[in-house]
């Protein structure tokens, strides 16, 4: 094979495909085979089974609606903190100089060591939920937008000024619409992370949701629906992650062309 | 009374590390009568494009002062436009919404603004591009647009730092003959930064030699080739004899940069 060489793209669907083939293939092997304790691993059979079952029978689907909620409004509560506080660190450098050291400090607190003081502060019911993923999300958001608004285009800035732009201008006509995409970019890529800790959050001490179902099949060794609910996260995950990205190129045509 | 004086400019660079402070401008005398259009020449890194954000106010003298129509310069205003070397284009939004820019900064209404910026659209030869994104178009393209957005603010003076450098070899003669056709119909300020020898005597009424660094006006040349100019006036014997002095003038300056 040549280094580099592009591949067509029906041979890049068939080769995708294939390592899922494979994947399920080898699992059915292992555990159909009887190679594993079907204790400890269910095979792909049972764990559709199971989480049919799940579906119809245990009302699962109000598990997912629920986390979907807490996914989306603890992003947006964090977007909506972070995205004003990120840009105006990026383009005032008294600012910056003045958040940027706390902020980068917080963005090493692990949002799940958080769980246990949300709790006390806010109980167990949806706020706690939302606020693990704020904790989670809200301080890397402003951190990478704040890098990313440092560095927009000098150029673009200077010749504005020469076109008669305000300070204010600048941030609004320029700095703002320049970074959009990328700011867009970055909202997409934290949604991602916000999944992780949503699971956390409902590992511990919750009543609902994805993640309770799994903790809750835990304690009764039902793997099939443990490995069914992992699936639907990925799932849900891919299906707002390509949303997310057709929605930014709707919005700004202009960074592809 | 001058358009545009510049009293005594330099400019020095603090040293990097404490080392020595780089000096990339010697102070420079010039006065630029209205309407005329000025190139300065000068090998690269001579301090000409300091030279000309010193005018733009994006950059501050570290002596002596600019003086537009009197009044000193301090900051970047829309009074000077300026085209850059780099395409400067608002990559999101389109070409009209590009050279209507200043227009809307200053708060013009925006029928008021269309009718502008659409015959700007025509003198740059942009018809039918209207809403294309910077993105979708050629560098000479982008360059248009760019000299229309400038223009389009209507400036006392229009600054271009080397605007066709990027371009390749036939475009840049095309835009060259599209801003001199420009400036012959609208008479306007100009100074053009431009290590290009012959597209310095092909644009200019006055040529300004620099020095290499740190740079001082070496020669002013002052180019009395009729108007309105065709391309062809490129190889007649009048611009060969000034294109042979300025060569010479450039060479040595050239030389010493690299032998130091």
């Amino acid at each position: 094979m040549r280094p580099l060489q592009p591949v067509s793209p029906g041979i890049r669907t068939v080769l995708g495909i294939s390592f899922f083939v494979l994947f399920v293939a080898f699992w059915a092997w292992i555990t159909l085979g009887g190679h594993v304790n079907r204790i400890f691993l269910a095979d792909p059979l049972s764990m559709l089974r199971d989480g049919w079952r799940l579906l119809v029978e245990d009302r699962f689907w109000l598990d997912i609606l629920i986390t979907i909620w807490r996914v989306f409004g603890g992003f947006l509560l964090a977007s909506v903190v972070a995205v004003p506080i990120g840009i105006a660190m990026g383009a005032w450098k008294p600012v910056e100089a003045f958040l940027e050291p706390f902020v980068s400090f917080a963005r090493y607190l692990p949002a799940s060591a958080f769980i246990p003081l949300l709790i006390l502060w806010a109980g167990i019911g949806e706020l706690e939920k939302l606020l693990v993923i704020f904790v989670g999300s809200v301080f890397q958001i402003i951190l990478i937008i704040a890098v990313k608004v440092g560095s927009t285009r000098r150029d673009l800035v200077e010749a504005a000024y020469t076109l008669g732009s305000t300070n204010n201008g600048i941030v609004k006509r320029v700095i703002m619409p320049a970074n959009a995409p990328e700011i867009a970019e970055t909202l997409r890529l934290v949604l991602g992370w916000a999944w992780t800790y949503v699971i956390v959050a409902e590992l511990i001490g919750s009543s609902s949701g994805i993640g309770y179902m799994i903790i809750n099949s835990q304690s009764r060794l039902a793997t099939g629906q443990i490995i069914f609910g992992i699936i639907v996260i990925g799932l849900i995950g891919l299906l707002s992650d390509f949303a997310f990205k057709a929605f930014n190129r709707w919005l700004f045509p202009w960074s592809l062309a | 009374m001058s358009k545009l004086l510049i009293e005594g400019v330099s400019r020095t660079f603090a040293g990097v590390r404490g080392g020595e402070p780089v000096k990339a401008l010697m102070p420079i005398d010039l006065a630029v009568a209205a309407n005329d259009f000025i190139t300065i020449l000068g090998p690269s890194g001579c301090g000409k494009s300091t030279l000309l954000r010193i005018v733009a106010g994006l950059e501050a003298p570290s002596e002596g002062r600019v003086l537009l129509d009197g009044k000193a310069v301090t900051r970047p205003g829309p009074d000077r436009g300026m085209v850059f070397q780099s395409y400067t284009l608002f990559p999101w939004l389109t070409v009209a919404e590009n050279i209507a820019f200043g227009l809307r900064e200053r708060g013009m209404p925006e029928e008021e603004r269309d009718g502008i910026v659409a015959s700007y659209v025509d003198l740059v030869g942009l018809k039918g591009f209207e809403n294309h994104w910077p993105k979708q178009l050629s560098g000479g393209m982008q360059q248009r647009t760019a000299i229309a957005r400038a223009l389009a603010n209507d400036p006392e003076i229009l600054l271009l730092d080397e605007p066709f450098g990027a371009l390749d070899n036939q475009t840049r003669g095309l835009m060259q003959e599209l801003l001199l056709g420009i400036w012959e119909r609208r008479k306007k300020t100009v100074l053009f930064v431009t290590h290009d020898i012959e597209e310095a005597i092909f644009m200019a009424s006055r040529v300004i030699v620099m020095t290499a660094r740190p740079g001082r006006i070496k020669s002013d040349v002052a180019i009395d080739l009729p108007h309105p100019r065709h391309y062809t006036l490129k190889t007649s014997p009048e611009f060969s004899a000034l294109k042979a002095r300025l060569t010479e003038d450039i060479r040595v300056e050239a030389m010493r940069t690299v032998q130091v």
